[in-house]
């Protein structure tokens, strides 16, 4: 206990320093895509920077709170907290509150709080327990399902509520149970369906269908020495023409309109110039004009506050998902740049701690932090600049909201607890 | 590989991220321009339009600001109807017809709902127009003209057409562009040049301040002020003095070719081209078929140049040698020529005729013989008449003035080709256009040519372009205008002629013409017209023209007037002539009783006649 205490701010101080620094400039870039005429108080409650503002100060408070309890305390109670985050998700039902069609809030009066955002940490916590139990076993089916189970009982209830993006998120998952040693036919298959997908909607359903048989009649000619590989190769036929059945099916009758459109739009299926002229002015808006916001930037932005579309309040949601978009206009290529660079350091520090973990349970729980810090930065700036389809999630620390940035405190630092409390693991 | 399989893929999303930012930052995108930003409202500010003075210094045109209701009908919401109605002064009937009007037109464009309010509506209106959403109160600069007279030569303004904005780059819709006379010859001065306000959106296209406090803002360069030519004294007496007639009078200083006045009648008040009548007005004009108030008279009403071009007929024979001052030939009132013995009469009374009585008396004769030997004196038509053709053309006829005013007419002088055409089969030669030796053949005139004519022969031998501009602030006025154009008549053959013009006064056509104390040369001109009246070519009462300088020596006015269908030269444009000299040179008039009889005569009867439907006698 007395070592413990003496190791209890002995931090990582690369991870603090980037914390720091993303949480600042985010506030800053919140703070100007937010602000409208004259900047009075920096805590003004009523401004949505002066709230962010406060948002942070209750983080530090959290920190010193997860740095203070003991690092054992997560993994003894991992179970609870996801139980706790099990029942605050079922209780969104009955006294959820819903904004934007998701119904993924606790309201009480004008504050607000969104369970999803901190069952990421549960979920994390709860997995990491699970593999590091020397009675799991991740090779054996059994378990791996039993995995499954605690990865997407909190994504099945949130895609209830009608937040696709934060189910989303709970496939970056994956990377973590690869990294414990899931067979690499999970890997292959997930490529694969990945492929499927895409080349059926993008190239069409007997494209496909061909182009798979002809891999597969290639693949196994030139391993046809080995006795069972023809009904093998022909069980992944009639696996891939079904699956690209399926795919077609549902794109054309299951999936909404709004994201059948996304997805229209992220593979270019329009062609015609004057749909896609359109389209730029309905369901393309945001993007287009999160992309023309980014490219005025040029090479060094038009400077802090004096950016024309940020001002204009041109691209909506700006403070929270498109945040990235007022970097790109009033820090220009550097300045975004500069961000990219900071949350890439950031998760190769994360990963490269986690590696050096000799608990398993910190280990893993290091990879999830990295699997959804990254899932998120993947799927948010992709998305704001026009690579990926447009998915309604948060940058970690950088968008405006209590929730997302207390969840994502606690995340990180819940690591950096377990990470500078390696040294009394034996 | 399950180790690294999470870094390659961060580093590999960082890489991408950071070209796709390369791309969209700095490949892709171009230097930024505010004027390509679409989140910046470009919003144009207007100088002040230069005023307009006359040769006096006398302010003729200013500005005026005026106030227009605008409506964007979408954006309306319910408001008391009743405190509107009574803000604006209209009735609800017009409100509704109004709203339901423009939201028809398009609900999204501004529109004008009421259109040029009062200063003193303006006032309570604009204390009051935040509570009715979707109107808004725009300033408008209109002209403010100070007098009443003079709108063919000040011209007016109106909105700029779609034409104009294709084809100049500096317009754009709404703008203002002058539309006739000054306003339209001197717009770029007066134009100034207009600023660009830079205002920041938002998303939906609402305005919330101005970009960067204003700095980068354009300022307006304001338009010039001008000095015309106009002497507006002048101006308006000779306007008086046309009411009830149609036609024209130019006045032209001949020593520098400014223009004193430039009179089209019947014209109109400029004012009635500005303000909320603006377009029940002008197409009120525009409809005016008999009177044609829209068109300048003085400038595009071409006509036979009548007895006046014998002057130049004579000086033309003096220069080729065909005549002598002292020719002498007898008038037996008809001038026989040709094999089948046609005869041109004469009304000169008959007798000896030499220059200077033929001049006086304007004997057909005596130029018709000039005419003759003039063309017929060289062995070949086409040289002898070409030449002709070419000296009546330095006199500034046939051809256009090249002047700074916004029309004109080329009018005709016709050359050896042009009766060539005529006459294709046959030798032709003088006697087949016989009738261009007394101005009634093929040559047509306007009266700012005749004008001209008049100083070059006051000038004895020289004119300046005539022209509108005097001064314009801050810069010079072109140099073309300074300079002197020859005549292809030498000068001491106009002595001969000026002594014959002044003959006129003393004891020819125009002796009960006389101005106590002002020698005045002048020539009456009686030009014979033709209508069609459903088809058939019908002859009206002959134009009444006169032109004269004064003084004799060293001149200081030219003028040639036109009375359409006023009959005899004298009649009507010689009164005028004489009263116009005197009112300028002595600066008032004495002459009250012919000024009384000519202000009270109204031709609105002989205008008439031809859309009458009944036949009519003329030259009574």
């Amino acid at each position: 206990m007395i070592g413990d205490r003496r190791n209890a701010f002995k931090v990582d101080k690369v991870l603090v320093v980037l914390y720091i620094l993303l949480v600042g400039f985010g506030w800053g870039n919140i703070l100007s895509s937010s602000v409208t005429g004259e900047i009075g108080s920096l805590l003004n409650i009523n401004e949505l920077y002066g709230k962010q503002l406060v948002f942070i100060l209750l983080s530090s408070v959290l920190i010193l709170i997860v740095l203070s309890i003991e690092a054992k305390f997560y993994e003894r109670f991992a179970s609870i907290f996801y139980i706790l985050s099990i029942i605050s998700l079922i209780g969104l039902f009955i006294f959820g509150k819903t904004v934007n069609g998701s119904t993924s809030w606790y309201g009480i009066g004008s504050f607000t709080i969104q369970p999803s955002e901190f069952a990421k940490v549960a979920t994390s916590l709860a997995i990491a327990k699970f593999i590091s139990d020397l009675q799991t076993n991740i090779k054996l089916v059994n378990h791996q399902l039993k995995l499954l189970v605690i990865i997407f009982l909190p994504a099945l209830l949130i895609i209830l509520q009608n937040d696709t993006g934060s189910t989303l998120v709970y496939f970056a998952f994956f990377f973590v149970l690869f990294r414990e040693g899931v067979p690499k036919i999970y890997l292959y298959t997930i490529g694969l369906l990945f492929l499927l997908v895409v080349s059926t909607i993008k190239l069409s359903l007997i494209t496909t269908i061909c182009i798979s048989f002809i891999i597969i009649f290639i693949n196994f000619f030139r391993k046809r020495k080995k006795r069972n590989s023809l009904i093998k190769h022909f069980g992944v036929i009639i696996f891939c023409t079904i699956f690209s059945f399926s795919v077609n099916y549902f794109f054309d009758n299951i999936i909404k309109q709004h994201q059948k459109n996304r997805i229209s739009l992220w593979l270019k299926l329009e062609n015609n110039p004057e749909e896609i002229e359109k389209m730029k002015r309905t369901i393309l808006y945001n993007l287009n004009e999160s992309e023309k916001a980014i490219s005025s930037g040029g090479w060094t932005g038009k400077g802090y506050l004096e950016g024309t579309r940020t001002i204009g309040k041109f691209v909506p949601e700006q403070q929270t998902d498109y945040i990235f978009s007022t970097v790109g206009e009033e820090w220009g290529f550097l300045g975004s740049s500069f961000i990219i660079v900071l949350f890439v350091l950031l998760l190769l520090r994360i990963l490269y701690l986690s590696e050096l973990q000799k608990n398993q349970f910190s280990r893993v729980y290091g990879y999830s932090v990295v699997s959804i810090i990254f899932f998120h930065f993947l799927i948010n700036i992709g998305m704001v600049m026009g690579l990926v389809p447009t998915i309604g999630i948060p940058l970690p620390f950088f968008s405006y909201g209590g929730s997302s940035l207390w969840a994502f405190t606690l995340l990180l630092f819940i690591f950096i607890k377990l990470d500078s409390n390696k040294l009394n693991e034996w | 590989m399950r180790k690294s399989l999470l870094y390659f893929a961060v580093i590999i999303v960082g890489i991408i991220f950071i070209s796709r930012l390369f791309y969209l930052q700095v490949y892709s995108s171009n230097t930024y321009d505010i004027f390509e930003d679409n989140a910046i409202r470009k919003v144009f500010t207007y100088p002040k339009r230069g005023y307009i003075y006359d040769r006096n210094e006398k302010l003729l045109v200013s500005n005026q600001p005026s106030y227009d209701v605008m409506i964007i009908p979408r954006n309306v919401k319910d408001f008391d109807t009743l405190e509107f109605c009574k803000l604006l002064k209209i009735d609800k009937d017009f409100l509704i017809k109004r709203y339901n009007r423009t939201k028809k037109y398009s609900p999204r464009i501004p529109q004008v709902f009421l259109a040029h309010l009062s200063k003193e509506d303006y006032g309570y209106l604009a204390e009051k127009i935040r509570k009715f959403e979707g109107f808004y109160i725009q300033k408008r600069n209109l002209r403010d003209y100070n007098t009443n007279i003079g709108a063919n030569v000040l011209g007016y303004i109106a909105e700029v057409n779609n034409s104009i904005i294709e084809k100049d780059a500096y317009y754009s819709m709404g703008d203002l562009i002058g539309k006739q006379g000054v306003e339209i010859s001197y717009e770029e001065e007066l134009r100034g040049i207009k600023g660009i306000k830079f205002i920041q959106k938002d998303r939906f296209n609402r305005d919330i301040g101005s970009f960067k406090n204003g700095d980068l803002d354009i300022v307006p360069i304001a338009g010039k002020d001008l000095t015309i030519t106009i002497d507006s004294d002048l101006q308006k007496y000779g306007e008086l003095l046309m009411n009830g007639k149609k036609g024209g009078i130019v006045a032209i200083d001949p020593t520098n070719g400014e223009i004193l006045s430039l009179i089209s009648a019947p014209s109109y008040n400029p004012n009635l081209l500005i303000g909320r009548n603006r377009s029940k007005n002008y197409m009120k004009l525009y409809n005016d078929s008999i009177y044609k108030p829209l068109v300048d008279k003085s400038l595009l009403n071409m006509h036979a140049p009548g007895s006046p071009f014998k002057i130049l007929v004579g000086l033309s024979a003096l220069q080729e040698g065909a005549i002598s001052e002292k020719t002498t030939i007898f008038c037996d009132n008809y001038y026989q020529y040709g094999k089948e013995k046609r005869k041109m009469r004469c009304h000169c009374g008959g007798g000896y005729r030499n220059l200077n009585n033929a001049i006086s008396l304007s004997c057909n004769s005596y130029f018709a013989n000039a005419y003759r030997k003039t063309i017929d004196n060289k062995s070949s038509t086409k040289e002898s008449f070409n030449k002709w053709s070419e000296q009546m053309k330095s006199f500034g006829l046939g051809k256009y003035l090249n002047n700074d005013l916004s029309v004109g007419k080329k009018g005709i002088i016709p050359d050896f080709e042009f009766y060539d055409n005529w006459y294709p089969d046959f030798k032709w030669g003088a006697t087949t256009t016989l009738s261009n030796a007394i101005g009634q053949g093929e040559v047509l005139v306007t009266p700012i040519q005749l004008a001209n004519m008049t100083a070059v022969i006051a000038n004895k031998g020289f004119y300046y372009t005539p022209h509108i501009i005097k001064k314009i602030e801050g810069s010079t006025i072109e140099s073309k205008f300074n300079t002197r154009k020859y005549s292809l008549i030498d000068s001491v053959h106009y002595d001969p002629i000026i002594n014959g013009l002044s003959e006129v006064y003393k004891t020819g056509t125009a002796k009960f013409l006389q101005v106590p104390g002002i020698e005045i040369c002048g020539k009456t001109g009686t030009s014979e017209n033709f209508t069609k009246i459903d088809g058939k070519k019908t002859q009206l009462t002959d134009h009444s023209i006169f032109i004269a300088f004064a003084p004799k020596d060293n001149p200081t006015i030219a003028i040639s007037v036109l009375v359409e269908n006023g009959y005899y030269g004298s009649r009507w444009a010689g009164r005028i002539a004489s009263l116009m000299i005197e009112k300028y040179i002595k600066g008032e008039v004495t002459l009250k009783k012919m000024e009384k009889l000519v202000i009270e005569k109204s031709l609105a009867n002989e205008y008439e006649k031809p859309f009458l439907n009944k036949p009519f006698k003329i030259n009574q």
